[in-house]
């Protein structure tokens, strides 16, 4: 393994773990919401608004947490 | 609701994702399993043969995962595709109901961290700490078999059977397809074991920071943190949560450090709380949460305590592996045999196997397999990856508590796990009980192990996280060196206790809806969520609720854990028997009779160990296990004018005769409930042998997919090229971006 293979290697897994939390953590829904929308040619909502709503439906649909 | 009978599924189900590259590697894949099982058996046969020498606690290790990862391979490959013959060409809920909101297609390595982080809390930290009275092969078998053959079989199959009727929860589920009896019994049972469980994580985090000014003041820490989090997100930078998070956590560790320097200024008296004003501040706090929006206090909190619950698992794993550690505890011990272990009374069956619910089976899963995660699986198969996966991960996570509780000493083990009445509080006192136990230890040993980790005393901790804080601070620092021990172990509680109260703050939130749709049927105004005053009633009456039972358990002069926990593990798994009962019913209302057994021997077994469990705790005559028999006890001496110990006054002693009193109503409700739940599943069974084999159920009927999934974690190279061609098909836009 050469040291540009090593490189390319390390890059992959940290964009790996990247997509990982963003997705885990919800961030990404933010994207998915930006590209549906140019897909659809529709005007995406501000970011504080789009956090506002999804908020709203945790409100609504409370996650269990088991012991 | 639609009804289809299936005694057959589509085309296209039962079929592994396996083609010629599978076959092509089958004597490398061969080889491979030969040596996995190989290496178990060695592991397994060490710790069984092993008396009386140096066992390395990796042992454990390799046993559990080898074992897991066969199980994995071929049993839940079996279940998945044999027995409940997962369909990848017919659309998941998720596909077929998308909202965004609740039903969402979700990738299944995201899903199995969100799956995994619901059902994993303190739970499996703390029964296998507790049930390590026993020795550590008792849980270390029970915890890899009990995950193998009814655990993650359970959790499987509800998510799967959930998954076909569009993520109904277990109750409805009980109620539609067993009959309304059933799943009125059903339904009461799920809230009132919610309050139990709840009641009971409370309490471990009561014992933990009681008397502990550096635990209270990193874990009311928490609370600021929290919140700033909450206004970050939502006003400051809105939607960041990665960014969010990383502050939040680097802030915990500094509220760590400085609990250090809290304690010993003179702020430190201040911080030295009760049981009773712990109790008092949970209640408070359970009620706050539980009425404030989401988004301030909950969310944000959840966020730390899942990145912390994997750092730690993590992090636990891989310092195991450098410390090595040896166990310090015996194989089996003499309380497994004659039933008479300080930490918890009853013999080994069938209390080994109610302490540990958590790890190897719990019927809290249920709740989560059935309702949340369905929502969100994009192909059938994955539930294996899921159900039975995260159930796995969950049973190592046991494992792990298992060994932290084994490796410290073991004097040291009962000293802290004993009830206050036995230790008598104080180190020369609680070192002559363990040595009347059997154990070497003396007060000097006692006294320094406290000072290690900067504790005003180890004595009677009871509950688990002590333990499993102490076991985890000297693992840790045989691994990093560093001598941070008294900072490991802080950690370590607050990282409990952060996920504890989390599942306190939740189970709450679900209790309170539960609550409010339940009387909603008969009073519409109640039922509606955004109604203030009703919110406000059902939280209240939700805290209240846990909120005394934790007061009763707190303030019993038993010892709360000792009198609370086999309430809470039968209860546990009570809930399991539903589960069970109603896969099973299922698996036969399908034509699967002759794979019934898959569910129904777990279930078998569990009615066995919870019904001898609940007998014995209802009608045992030896006052240390059957409650009514305690109370009795206590009831003649009071009337004959004594005092008997723990009990130090007319007080106390009306006291254990009341709780007792209550335990046992508890435990004979539960179980009666379950009783109602079986026999009604009973006679769908037998109308469904009657019928020929099979019933129509609620079943939703099979929609085409068009989504392309790996089925696995990892794609098999077949998988990939359909994915390729798929998003070929679909156009490079439709991609989606940094999928490895």
């Amino acid at each position: 393994m050469t040291a540009a293979d090593l490189r390319a290697a390390v890059v992959r897994a940290g964009r790996g773990v990247r997509w990982y939390l963003r997705e885990f953590s919800g961030e990404a829904r933010w994207d998915d919401h930006l590209r549906e929308c140019a897909e659809h040619g529709h005007e995406p909502l501000s970011r504080r608004e789009f956090e506002r709503r999804r908020a709203d439906a945790v409100e609504r649909n409370p996650v269990s947490r088991c012991c | 609701m639609s009804t289809t009978a299936t005694r057959d599924d589509a085309s296209g189900g039962g079929q592994p994702p396996e083609g010629a590259a599978g076959r092509r590697g089958s004597v490398r894949s061969i080889a491979l399993w030969v040596a996995v099982a190989a290496l178990g058996a060695v592991a397994w046969t060490v710790l069984a043969l092993a008396r009386g020498e140096a066992v390395s606690a990796l042992w454990i290790l390799f046993a559990a995962i080898c074992s897991y990862a066969i199980a994995y391979r071929f049993y839940a490959r079996f279940i998945t595709y044999k027995v409940l013959r997962t369909d990848d060409s017919r659309a998941t809920p998720a596909e077929r109901l998308h909202n965004g909101i609740d039903y969402d297609v979700t990738d299944r390595r995201v899903l199995f961290g969100h799956h995994f982080a619901a059902i994993a809390g303190a739970g499996p930290l703390v029964g296998p700490v507790l049930a390590a009275q026993m020795g550590y092969l008792p849980g270390t078998i029970w915890i890899v078999v009990g995950v193998i053959f009814a655990g993650a079989v359970q959790d499987l199959t509800v998510m799967f059977f959930s998954m076909r009727r569009n993520g109904k929860s277990l109750g409805q589920m009980v109620r539609e397809e067993i009959g309304i009896v059933g799943g009125i019994a059903a339904l009461i049972a799920v809230f009132t074991i919610m309050i139990i469980i709840l009641a009971v994580l409370a309490l471990i985090v009561v014992n933990a920071l009681a008397e502990s000014p550096w635990g209270v003041f990193s874990i009311a820490l928490t609370i600021p943190i929290a919140l700033f989090m909450g206004l970050y997100l939502r006003r400051l930078r809105p939607g960041r949560v990665l960014e969010a998070t990383g502050i939040g956590v680097a802030l915990l560790l500094l509220a760590i450090i400085g609990g250090g320097w809290v304690q010993e200024s003179g702020l430190a008296d201040a911080l030295t709380l009760s049981k009773e004003w712990l109790v008092l501040a949970l209640v408070v706090y359970g009620f706050v949460a539980s009425v404030l929006p989401v988004w301030l206090l909950l969310t944000p909190r959840d966020y730390l305590s899942t990145f912390m619950k994997i750092g730690v698992i993590v992090l636990l794993a891989l310092s195991l592996l450098i410390a090595r550690p040896v166990l310090q505890a015996e194989a089996v011990t003499d309380f497994a045999r004659e039933g008479t272990g300080p930490v918890f009374a009853g013999s080994l069956f069938p209390f080994v196997f109610i302490t540990i619910a958590c790890g190897a089976l719990s019927g809290f899963h249920a709740l989560i397999s059935s309702g949340t995660t369905p929502k969100m699986v994009a192909k059938e198969s994955q539930v294996r990856l899921i159900g039975y996966g995260g159930m796995l991960m969950e049973s190592f996570v046991a494992i792990s508590a298992l060994i932290a509780a084994c490796v410290i000493d073991q004097g040291l083990y009962f000293a802290m796990n004993s009830p206050a009445g036995a230790t008598g509080g104080a180190v020369d006192t609680a070192a002559t009980f363990v040595n009347g136990l059997g154990f070497d230890t003396s007060a000097q040993d006692l006294a320094a192990a406290a000072a290690a980790v900067q504790e005003p005393t180890l004595i009677s901790r009871t509950g688990g996280a002590p333990t499993l804080a102490v076991g985890i601070s000297q693992i840790f620092s045989d691994a990093f060196g560093g001598g941070l021990q008294a900072f490991w172990y802080h950690f370590a509680i607050m990282f409990e206790a952060l996920f504890i109260l989390t599942a306190v703050d939740a189970g709450t939130r679900v209790g309170r809806f539960m609550l409010q749709d339940t009387i909603g049927n008969v009073w519409k105004r109640f039922g509606d969520l955004s109604w203030r005053p009703g919110n406000v009633i059902a939280s209240a009456v939700v805290v209240g609720l846990w909120g005394s039972v934790l007061y009763i358990g707190v303030t019993d002069p038993l010892g709360g854990v000792n009198q609370l926990f086999p309430l809470f593990g039968i209860a546990n798994q009570l809930l399991a028997a539903i589960a069970l009962t109603l896969v099973t019913v299922l698996l036969i209302k399908h034509g699967k009779l002759r794979y019934a057994w898959v569910t129904g021997v777990p279930l078998v077994w569990d009615l066995v160990v919870t019904m001898t469990a609940s007998w014995q705790k209802v009608f045992s005559d030896v006052p240390a296990i059957g409650y009514f028999a305690q109370a009795q006890r206590y009831r003649d001496a009071r009337d004959a004018g004594e005092l008997l110990a723990p009990a130090t006054d007319q007080g106390q002693m009306d006291q254990v005769i009341f709780n007792s009193t209550l335990n046992g109503v508890l435990q004979s409700f539960f179980a009666v409930l379950v009783i109602i739940v079986v026999v009604n599943a009973v006679f769908v069974v037998a109308r469904a042998l009657r019928a020929g084999g099979s019933l129509p159920t609620t079943e939703e009927p099979a929609v085409p997919s068009s989504l392309v999934e790996p089925a696995g974690l990892f794609a098999t190279a077949e998988e990939k090229r359909a994915l390729a061609e798929h998003e070929a098909l679909a156009g490079a836009g439709a991609g989606d971006g940094g999928r490895r």
